[in-house]
């Protein structure tokens, strides 16, 4: 077991290592140039140097990167080019509101697909159908559009739920259900639909498994097989689609933060691409493979203890 | 379970057919070839320029005239626009498709034919790329590139490749191993060549599913950014279009319909594509092999029914009683395959019935019934199972549960996938005691008990194994304590020790030989080997096609075996006979030489005909 976890570990931080490495070289720009974006048209060609200078960007590319690598690990992602917060500080304020409605939809996710899944497999028929179709439709139903629509219905047209912004549940629990409400379950959709699938065919051929078969020949209840012996079977490949499927919704979230005008790291790393303000978008991206990382490692730990057979290997 | 690779042949050619026989794929086919040509000839079927605005459609509401679906917020006609719109978003597509194709492919082919350090490498990048929330390096290409569509989706269509890259390599490793594959190597074509022909043939069905699922993941995402204000600003986008509609909500709220409909009917479109392809080519390639197909016959008929009326009394001492037993599956085109046609068997409490016969004959199909629990789809046609005088037919799931709970048990065939892996060994002998009410102590005690009677050396540490941390032999003989735990009178063995090894499977059968005589067991014995019947049976039935063909006292059926299937069996197994004879064909009808001809009636079920016998039942 914990050769296992060292390697997933090793995994992990080689992962953080591509994506920063990809991502600062992708989006690194000449100093002038950026010096000159910050201080606009205006300025004099001193003062862009000058700019250039103190921003560290007159420097070769890979000592930028070298010393930007070793200011992170230290917690130190720099600073905006465009205000005077730091990136730590802007991240640590971002992070909750998307690790808020990601969590939630993977929450949901696993529940709603688990018993739609189950059910599709065990009942046939109709119920199957039924699901096969909404499944289909979730899948096809792009999330930020089901967003918009109920955008319109729920908070423009019924007002029962706010359309738009975050509120902290240090200031408010109810305020902060509330305003997670839309975007998580709008968020969730798709990936609900996806998981769906996956336990309902999970759940079919273990209940053609073999060993399914010895334990009705010694008299077992269905629902002991069902809610015992089939979930516990499928807990393993089920964690790792949860583990993909919090990954998709980490990418959907940034489309459905502008939706509901969510103060996360989407918008924030929307805002940075749209103005060119590298160290925030760096920051957003490192912050959000860290999450991967941690996530992943522990749905590896938890599948180790669902599944014996992992802490052999 | 290993998944058989589907074979080349059928699938390259009937892909296009099985696509248009499927009404989901044929539906999500014609839809997107619509959405081509209305991308194709936009400028031709648009009714109005999609970028000049007009002031006075501002808002239009939908069925203003002249713009049927409404105007946006500069006064320009939605319909226009979104028709304007499928260009880029099947170009963008299409785009990221391409070079997950020429990225994924390539890479699968050689990673799964070649294996070793490329493997390994790009097994790594693989997994980085999945691991990578995709949209979020999108934005730094976008950041890095500005908002090109063409970029976008190219980067997209990398971040996408390790699917394809997957499934290829997965395809490819299990193709490899095939022995047409060998032949081919040894043959001497060239790598080139093999994979050209043999692999790639194979690869491409599950290629084209999965990229029609990718291509509709690519129209979301795309749709996505536009809406973001990445997508390019001079160019008329679906998610542009939800951007603006957006905008004005309280004004025009269903500007924001439309462009949402033309999305998810494309996505919807791949998706059935992808779907209905997978099923056909799924339904194609991995039909369930059941045992050939019978066809019932009025002979069988009337065999059963001749034989439910012979005697009601020897019913009464039979511990168990089949009579006319038919098994049968339903098949897709609604005819229905039967697997076990008109069979009989008695059993009385104590006795050791053999039965025996080849592959397909439907002795476990029978085994199944006898247990009422034959695999999904199969069902009982007709006849009777009585066992220890209650007919099964008639009981309740719970009253049938009861009864597997205390008077029918089961040996399975495969120990090793008859234990849920999931579950520690004693947690699966002690689960049907305690479902039979008993303390948890006791049913704790009783399981060791158990372990030791079926002679494991240490019965705490295989009760606190996991199926995987013990042998064959060890889990046969786990099998066989869960199956006495119950303290049957009947006991069903299917094939108990076939796939263990040789020395292991002496063992086991004398164990459960001796359990047999302590317990004064029924036992029910299914298996293919004559060898295991002459150590253990006392009675033998031979079984040929889903038929009973003769039964007999073990002894009695050894030296002077009536039927010719019998004979022909006991040749083709004994070592110690005279060179044997071609078995007898398995096919009705054509009269076989050696059949005694004289006294069988006609019809297709010839070889089963009845000989007379005064001291067994032949038939």
């Amino acid at each position: 077991m914990a050769m296992f976890i060292v390697r997933r570990l090793a995994f992990g931080v080689s992962l953080i290592l591509f994506a920063t490495t990809l991502t600062f070289f992708l989006v690194h720009r000449d100093g002038i140039e950026v010096a000159r974006t910050i201080l606009g048209e205006s300025a004099t060609q001193d003062a862009v140097l000058a700019r250039s200078e103190a921003l560290g960007l007159d420097r070769p590319v890979v000592v930028q990167f070298l010393s930007w690598l070793g200011d992170a690990v230290r917690g130190n992602l720099g600073t905006s080019y465009f205000s005077t917060d730091s990136v730590a500080s802007i991240l640590v304020s971002r992070t909750p509101v998307t690790l808020s409605i990601v969590a939630g939809g993977v929450l949901l996710t696993a529940l709603v697909s688990v018993g739609l899944g189950m059910l599709a497999a065990v009942r046939g028929g109709w119920a199957d159908r039924s699901v096969q179709v909404l499944s289909v439709l979730g899948m096809s139903l792009p999330n930020f559009w089901v967003a918009l629509m109920f955008v319109l219905l729920f908070a423009v047209t019924w007002q029962i739920f706010p359309a738009t912004g975050y509120v902290s549940p240090d200031v408010s629990a109810t305020g902060w259900l509330a305003s997670i409400t839309l975007p998580v379950v709008a968020l969730a959709l798709s990936g609900i639909a996806a998981a769906t699938q996956q336990v309902r065919g999970a759940v079919i051929d273990l209940l053609e498994a073999d060993f399914v078969r010895t334990l009705r020949s010694r008299g077992i209840p269905e629902r002991s097989i069902l809610f015992r012996h089939a979930l516990k079977n499928a807990a393993s490949p089920a964690l790792t689609v949860l583990s993909l499927q919090f990954i998709g919704l980490l990418g959907g979230a940034i489309v459905i933060e502008k939706v509901f005008a969510l103060p996360g790291l989407g918008t924030t790393a929307v805002t940075a691409t749209i103005r060119g303000d590298v160290p925030v978008l760096l920051g957003v991206v490192a912050v959000t493979v860290v999450i991967v990382v941690v996530v992943n490692l522990v749905i590896d730990i938890v599948n180790g203890w669902v599944n014996p057979k992992v802490t052999l290997q | 379970m290993p998944v058989a690779a589907p074979a080349p042949g059928p699938v390259r050619r009937s892909l296009f057919g099985l696509l248009v026989r499927n009404p989901l794929a044929l539906t999500g086919l014609v839809v997107l070839v619509v959405l081509v040509l209305v991308a194709i000839f936009a400028g031709v079927l648009a009714p109005s320029d999609p970028i000049q605005p007009n002031l006075r459609m501002r808002n239009a509401p939908p069925g203003t005239p002249g713009a049927p679906l409404g105007g946006d917020g500069a006064g320009r006609d939605i319909l226009s626009r979104l028709m304007y719109g499928t260009r880029l978003t099947l170009t963008g597509a299409a785009l990221a498709i391409l070079v997950a194709a020429v990225v994924g492919v390539p890479a699968g082919l050689v990673a799964g034919y070649r294996g070793r350090l490329f493997d390994a490498v790009a097994s790594w990048v693989a997994d980085v790329l999945l691991s990578v929330p995709g949209k979020v390096i999108l934005l730094a290409v976008i950041a890095a590139f500005g908002p090109s569509v063409l970029i976008t989706m190219s980067a997209f269509g990398v971040i996408l490749s390790p699917h394809l890259y997957r499934l290829v390599r997965t395809q490819t490793i299990g193709v490899k191993n095939e022995l047409y594959v060998d032949a081919a190597t040894v043959a001497g074509l060239s790598d080139v060549r093999i994979v050209a022909r043999h692999i790639l043939s194979v690869v491409r069905a599950p290629i084209i599913i999965q990229s029609a699922i990718l291509a509709g993941i690519a129209v979301i995402v795309q749709s996505g950014l536009e809406f973001l204000g990445l997508g390019d600003p001079s160019q008329v986008t679906w998610g542009s279009m939800l951007g603006n509609a957006f905008a004005v909500i309280y004004q025009a709220p269903t500007a924001m319909i439309w462009p949402g409909v033309a999305i998810g009917v494309t996505v919807a479109s791949l998706v059935l594509l992808g779907n209905g392809l997978r099923d056909a080519v799924q339904g194609s390639t991995t039909a369930p092999r059941r045992p050939r197909r019978v066809r019932p016959t009025a002979a069988s008929h009337a065999a059963a029914s001749a034989a439910s009326a012979t005697g009601p009394d020897a019913a009464s001492e039979a511990l168990l009683d089949v009579r006319g037993l038919r098994v049968g599956y339903p098949r897709p085109d609604g005819d229905t395959t039967v697997v076990v046609d008109g069979v009989d068997l008695r059993l009385r409490r104590g006795e050791v019935l053999g039965l025996v016969g080849e592959s397909g004959s439907g002795k476990t199909q029978t085994a199944f019934a006898v247990l009422g629990l034959l695999p999904r789809g199969g069902e009982v046609l007709g006849g009777s199972v009585v066992v220890n005088g209650e007919d099964i037919a008639g009981l309740s799931p719970a009253a049938r549960r009861q009864l597997l709970r205390t008077t029918l048990a089961y040996v399975p065939q495969e120990p090793m996938s008859n234990l849920d892996p999931a579950f520690r060994v004693g947690q699966q002998l002690v689960e049907p005691l305690r479902v039979r009410g008993m303390a948890r102590t006791a049913a704790k005690a009783k399981a060791l008990d158990l372990l030791a009677e079926v002679g494991i050396p240490d019965p705490r540490r295989t009760f606190d194994s996991y199926p995987h941390q013990i042998s064959g032999g060890m889990a046969q003989r786990v099998l066989i304590a869960g199956a006495i735990s119950a303290d049957p009178v009947l006991l069903i063995a299917d094939e108990p020790t076939t796939a263990l090894d040789v020395t292991v499977q002496a063992e086991v059968l004398s164990l459960l030989r001796r359990l047999q005589r302590e317990r004064d067991m029924g036992v029910l014995l299914v298996t293919h080997n004559l060898g295991v019947v002459a150590d253990i049976c006392d009675t033998v039935a031979v079984m040929r096609s889903g038929r009973v063909v003769e039964t007999a006292p073990v002894a009695e059926l050894f030296a002077n075996p009536q039927h010719e299937y019998t004979r022909a069996l006991l040749d083709a197994s004994l070592d110690d006979t005279e060179p044997r004879p071609a078995l007898v064909p398995r096919e009705h009808g054509a009269p076989d030489p050696r059949d005694a001809a004289g006294d069988r009636p006609s019809g297709p079920a010839a070889p089963d005909a009845p000989q007379p016998s005064t001291s067994r039942s032949v038939r």
